[in-house]
């Protein structure tokens, strides 16, 4: 008797069923691992997916370097960086658990489905553990969402939106950058003490989950020194003329024109408002003024001149005088001959917050990685005393107010440390009204 | 009143450089016949002139000030311009101020090259091939060449003021009796606008009143005769080919203080000045300036608050939008001629 009966029916179902297999992307069926891409040679491979083309391709060229000066240090190679001023003294310069650091990049071109396709790639094919990266809102938090779903572990890189550890936050994700609350906590007391209480302020805004976020944070902090918000604009990230989105704003009544922008949306943007002489007027017998909420150096050598004396915030700056950040830019200015941005900053820090992470951990098993994370306090790392914490995972440190320089000595001296604000007065509970909705859930090892 | 009068101002700069590009569009189509989706990218090319006079203008020699440390706390390296030091801080702080209206001195020959070279290496092979082929050859022509520029001056825009006296703007409310700062114009943006004036106007005077001009516009009507006449038009069009390109490349270079270049800035043009050339009429050199200002004018006006509230993203459409109607009303464009494309 033969053991094998095979019906039209049942061949159907099984080929249904094997077809659905082979059509689920290796990414959601988990690996032969006790977890996603568990490392078994003497080697582990972190993924850094970065903007290598697009409107963000500088910053994440930048972001690039530093990596690859983190993978460095982690293998034992160069000065050590910031691994000496690191409050840890888990990591060894033997790597991440004895195993050699091995990298590899990705493009995410500043688009969340190249993003996510590039992420994906290298998780499956390049057996990446670890994901980080990341210059736009949009593309962190889509990157975040896909990592959380294939089971390691997202060190979110230049990624400023609330959202990202609002309602789109993930218990494999981790962000070391600040946010809008924190910019808008920051800089209100600073221009209230410039510009006084009564003023009317313009926000043209970047039309994505950065751009909202950044101007409901820096409205409502402005709002509660006094100001009062005439109008936002929304402008769609492709514009590149603001003309008729500048034009306008005097007839308004506005006095201050705040720029919810980014990368060269904020250079095209800016630029306008000074060809239309915006900084020269008086308006309500008062003198025009002109806010740049988020900083970067990178932009502010794209907008030259036009920055002098306009009031932001940064998550970190070249100049600062503590070990660690002299650790850093000595390390970093001498491989690479120009000082590190805040985007190299962040990302250097975010590696090496995973290996010791790891190491501390003893595995690099997300669930173990992100338990070692949570609620971990920390120095040393050029901002302070700093805390990741555990209910959503954001780093609280302080925040830098900066302004550009009135007369630079050089290329890089472009913005100048106005306020170092202590990270009390940038925190918030985790139920804030601007971080509702979403849950962290539980970290998925693949 | 005043918001439309102001976005009608707004419209002008941008209309100017449709208006532009799209002229040499129209000038290579009619002439040669060739649908060139590098002109956006000759654009580009023109803008990045600009910078490289600009930093050629700036190139420096190097000293030590041991007073001063740099971010790696070494004595600084202090910058000083060759022409600064040759020519004295006033004069030569002057010239670099002066960079861009100087850099189309610079542009028009280094333009001129640039299109000759085009035309000669690459598009000359594509004459006789559909206009897919054209299409698809000189696209992938303009990606090569922003790939080019962002290899050699990244990807983010790089500023290139405009002089210092063209700073601020210009009140023009003030002189209509509306209230100060009602309708404001920034200098350079007028200048733009004149500017572009008087390159269109050149154009047509050099095709109208001169012997090149008149064989060149009979080649575009009838080549096959004009060549019957012992006449090498080839030769003139491939001219013709290095004049539309250093016409893009003059608005790409006076176009940097309005917007600062990147590399993408061509793509971010071109489609655009393709709608302009099809609702201006193909082969219609009036039909594409008169097509660049009015919907540099509409886009203007579609992007004001009071618009986008009862139709939000129609800045993003409004040239589509337009085009579609006008073509359904008048297929061959505002001034397109006869035969051109119906084949």
């Amino acid at each position: 008797m033969s053991i094998i009966n095979p019906t039209r029916r049942g061949l159907l179902k099984t080929g249904a069923v094997a077809g659905a297999g082979m059509a689920m992307p290796l990414v959601f069926t988990g690996s032969a691992g006790a977890y996603m891409n568990e490392p078994s040679g003497g080697s582990v491979v972190l993924g850094f997916n970065v903007p290598q083309t697009g409107p963000y391709a500088d910053e994440g060229a930048d972001e690039l370097r530093a990596y690859e000066l983190a993978v460095e240090h982690l293998n034992g190679g160069g000065d050590g960086g910031m691994m000496n001023t690191f409050s840890s003294d888990a990591l060894k310069g033997n790597g991440i658990l004895g195993r050699k650091v091995e990298f590899v990049t990705g493009d995410t071109q500043t688009k969340s489905d190249a993003a996510r396709a590039s992420a994906k790639s290298m998780i499956e094919k390049d057996g990446a553990v670890m994901i980080t990266g990341g210059s736009s809102s949009g593309v962190a938090i889509a990157v975040q969402g896909l990592c959380q779903d294939a089971g390691v572990i997202f060190m979110a890189g230049l990624t400023h939106s609330n959202d990202t550890t609002g309602k789109d936050k993930k218990a494999n994700g981790f962000r070391h950058f600040f946010n809008g609350y924190m910019s808008g906590a920051a800089l209100a007391p600073v221009l209230e003490k410039l510009y006084g209480s009564d003023r009317r302020a313009y926000h043209l805004t970047a039309d994505y989950t950065w751009g909202w976020t950044q101007q409901e944070s820096i409205a409502a902090a402005t709002e509660g020194k006094g100001w009062e918000t005439v109008n936002n604009v929304l402008t769609p990230l492709a514009t590149t003329d603001f003309s008729s989105y500048v034009a306008p704003v005097l007839n308004s009544g506005a006095d201050v024109l705040v720029l919810n922008h980014y990368g060269g949306n904020m250079v095209n943007s800016l630029t306008a408002a000074v060809q239309f002489g915006l900084r020269d007027k008086q308006v309500n017998g008062k003198n025009f003024e002109i806010v740049v909420p988020l900083y970067s150096r990178l932009m502010a050598r794209g907008a030259g001149a036009n920055v002098k004396g306009i009031f932001g915030s940064t998550n970190w700056h070249w100049s600062l005088t503590d070990e660690g950040s002299k650790a850093f830019v000595k390390s970093f200015g001498t491989k690479y001959g120009f000082p590190p941005s805040q985007a190299a900053h962040t990302v250097y820090c975010q590696t090496l917050l995973y290996a010791d992470a790891c190491e501390r951990a003893g595995t690099h098993n997300p669930c173990g990685v992100a338990e070692a994370l949570e609620g971990y306090k920390f120095s040393g790392l050029g901002n302070g005393d700093v805390e990741y914490r555990a209910e959503d995972h954001q780093c609280f440190k302080d925040v830098l107010v900066v302004k550009g320089k009135e007369n630079p000595t050089s290329e890089f001296d472009l913005l100048e440390v106005v306020e170092v604000t202590p990270r009390s007065q940038v925190e918030y509970a985790v139920d804030h009204p601007m971080f509702a909705g979403g849950a962290l859930g539980q970290c998925n090892a693949g | 009143m005043d918001i439309i009068l102001l976005q009608l101002l707004n419209g002008l700069d941008k209309g100017s450089a449709y208006a532009l590009i799209a002229l040499g569009l129209t000038l290579i189509f009619g002439t040669l016949g060739v649908v060139n989706f590098a002109h956006g990218a000759i654009f580009m090319i023109g803008a990045f002139t600009a910078v490289t006079f600009s930093k050629i203008l700036s190139f420096s020699f190097v000293t030590l000030d041991p007073t001063q440390k740099n971010f790696l706390g070494e004595p600084l390296e202090v910058k000083t311009a060759y022409i600064v030091h040759w020519f004295g801080e006033s004069t030569g702080n002057g010239l670099i101020d002066w960079a861009v209206p100087l850099a189309i001195l610079f542009s028009i020959p280094v333009m001129l090259f640039v299109g000759y070279a085009m035309e000669r290496g690459l598009i000359k092979h594509f004459y006789h091939r559909p206009h897919a082929d054209q299409i698809l050859v000189t696209f992938g022509l303009a990606i090569v060449l922003q790939e080019i520029i962002k290899y050699f001056f990244g990807a983010n825009p790089i500023q290139t003021p405009a002089p210092d006296m063209f700073r601020g703007s210009f009140d023009f409310g003030v002189l209509i009796g509306y209230a100060e700062n009602a309708i404001i114009y920034p200098y350079w943006r007028l200048v733009y606008f004149v500017f572009a004036g008087l390159v269109i106007g050149g154009v047509f005077a050099f095709l109208r009143y001169t012997t090149f001009g008149m064989v060149v516009r009979a080649g575009m009507a009838d080549r096959e005769t004009v060549g019957l006449l012992g006449i090498n038009i080839d030769k003139r069009f491939t001219i013709m080919f290095g004049i539309a390109a250093a016409v893009a490349g003059v608005a790409g270079v006076m176009y940097t203080p309005i917007n600062s270049p990147n590399y993408h800035m061509g793509m971010d043009f071109l489609v655009l000045s393709f709608v302009v050339v099809v609702v201006g009429g193909m082969g219609s050199l009036p039909g594409a300036v008169l097509a660049g200002f009015l919907l540099g004018i509409l886009e203007s006006f579609a992007s004001m608050n009071q618009v986008k509230v009862y139709f939000p993203g129609i800045d993003q459409i409004i040239i589509y939008l337009v085009a579609i109607i006008i073509l359904l009303a008048r297929p061959r464009g505002l001034m397109g001629r006869a035969g051109v494309m119906e084949e």
